[in-house]
């Protein structure tokens, strides 16, 4: 859409297109995210380092996992639960996956309604996507004390490796927390976008001061990159 | 100048509708959202049964860095509008995490040399 109006504006003038726009974006005095507000740029910002945090885990505990002498616990059996008299490997994490991608769609479902003004819809969905997330972490608070039973530590756990448990509860503790603390945010955005305050440009803590809806495309860039962390979790750790 | 396009509607694009005079953002049809929902699905089932049918060696790893890159790249293009950026910020968010390749060509061959020293020094573990 934007791109849409933009591209409309520009074949009028003389705007460059490609690796030229790229260019005069970046050498030009002014700023370099033209439509972007710093809000979102500042958010996008914020991610590309939390990409670097969780890069730097995965890769150090792809290191310590792929040089170390004692075999590593398998993780299908590992997250495997005994439903109806048989194991089923890793069948809880999948259910959490398809948790977390479920609350990413009715994420961009909260966007799109609150770019559309659409208030009540955009809170609800907004709801929708904190309850699954609480979900989430629901679920993993169960696995951690599932394994924690059967004896894994950060120092030790029986079958194996001792470098899992300090990787496993690492990996998933940061991810966890970033899933709470994204909950925790969908939940004050939900409650000033049922309020109104964005219609009555309410100042406040995290209200955006010109009445846009802007702040939830936000949360959401932060709650989709916490369900794109865990593609990379799910690959690296659960399926390796 | 394309700062006042987006946020105050362009007379010719928006003014058909009263309620669309507010249009701004990100706006793309419910549909689109719903299909990458479908297919993130797909994706991550395809992922969960290459590990239930125990496919083992390159073919496992190849499915799983395939699923996992295809649902990666639906998040972010679709999910969190990339697709729909402008190209310098694109660039400015998609080009670094590129570089942590280079750190995980250099921790493979580290994680090897560390295994070498163990075997030689350490025999095989206990």
């Amino acid at each position: 859409m934007a791109e849409t109006t933009l591209g409309h504006h520009q074949a009028q003038g003389t705007a460059p297109t490609g690796w030229r726009s790229f260019a005069t974006d970046w050498g030009s005095d002014q700023r370099a995210f033209k439509n972007v507000s710093w809000g979102k740029a500042m958010m996008w910002i914020f991610l590309l380092s939390d990409t670097f945090i969780f890069g730097c885990f995965l890769l150090s505990y792809m290191t310590a996992r792929s040089s170390t002498t004692v075999p590593w616990p398998n993780p299908s059996e590992v997250f495997a639960l005994h439903i109806g008299g048989q194991n089923v490997p890793l069948i809880l994490i999948a259910i959490m996956t398809f948790v977390l991608i479920s609350s990413s769609g009715t994420m961009a479902m909260a966007v799109n309604y609150g770019y559309r003004r659409d208030r009540k819809k955009t809170a609800i969905l907004m709801l929708l996507t904190a309850a699954f997330g609480a979900t989430f972490v629901g679920m993993q608070a169960f696995e951690w004390t599932k394994l924690i039973m059967e004896g894994v530590r950060p120092w030790g756990n029986p079958w194996g490796a001792e470098q899992f448990g300090a990787c496993f509860f690492m990996i998933t503790g940061f991810h966890g927390t970033h899933v709470t603390i994204g909950v925790i945010f969908l939940l004050i955005i939900a409650r000033k976008v049922w309020r109104g305050d964005f219609e009555t440009e309410k100042r406040g803590f995290f209200t955006s001061r010109k009445g846009h809806y802007e702040i939830v495309e936000i949360t959401g860039l932060y709650w989709h990159f916490v369900d794109l962390v865990w593609v990379f979790i799910f690959a690296f750790f659960y399926l390796w | 100048m394309a700062e006042v396009t987006l946020h105050g509607a362009s007379p010719g694009t928006h003014a058909a509708a009263p309620a669309a005079s507010h249009a701004e953002g990100q706006q793309h049809p419910i549909k689109l959202y719903l299909v990458v929902w479908g297919w993130l699905f797909i994706l991550s089932a395809c992922s969960y049964a290459v590990d239930y049918f125990h496919v083992h060696g390159y073919l496992r790893w190849a499915l799983i860095l395939l699923f996992m890159v295809l649902k990666a790249g639906l998040i972010v293009a679709v999910f969190m509008h990339m697709a729909w950026e402008r190209l310098a910020m694109m660039y400015a968010i998609l080009l670094p995490p590129v570089f942590v390749l280079v750190f995980t060509a250099l921790m493979v061959f580290e994680s090897e040399y560390t295994l070498f020293s163990r075997l030689t020094f350490f025999g095989t573990g206990h």
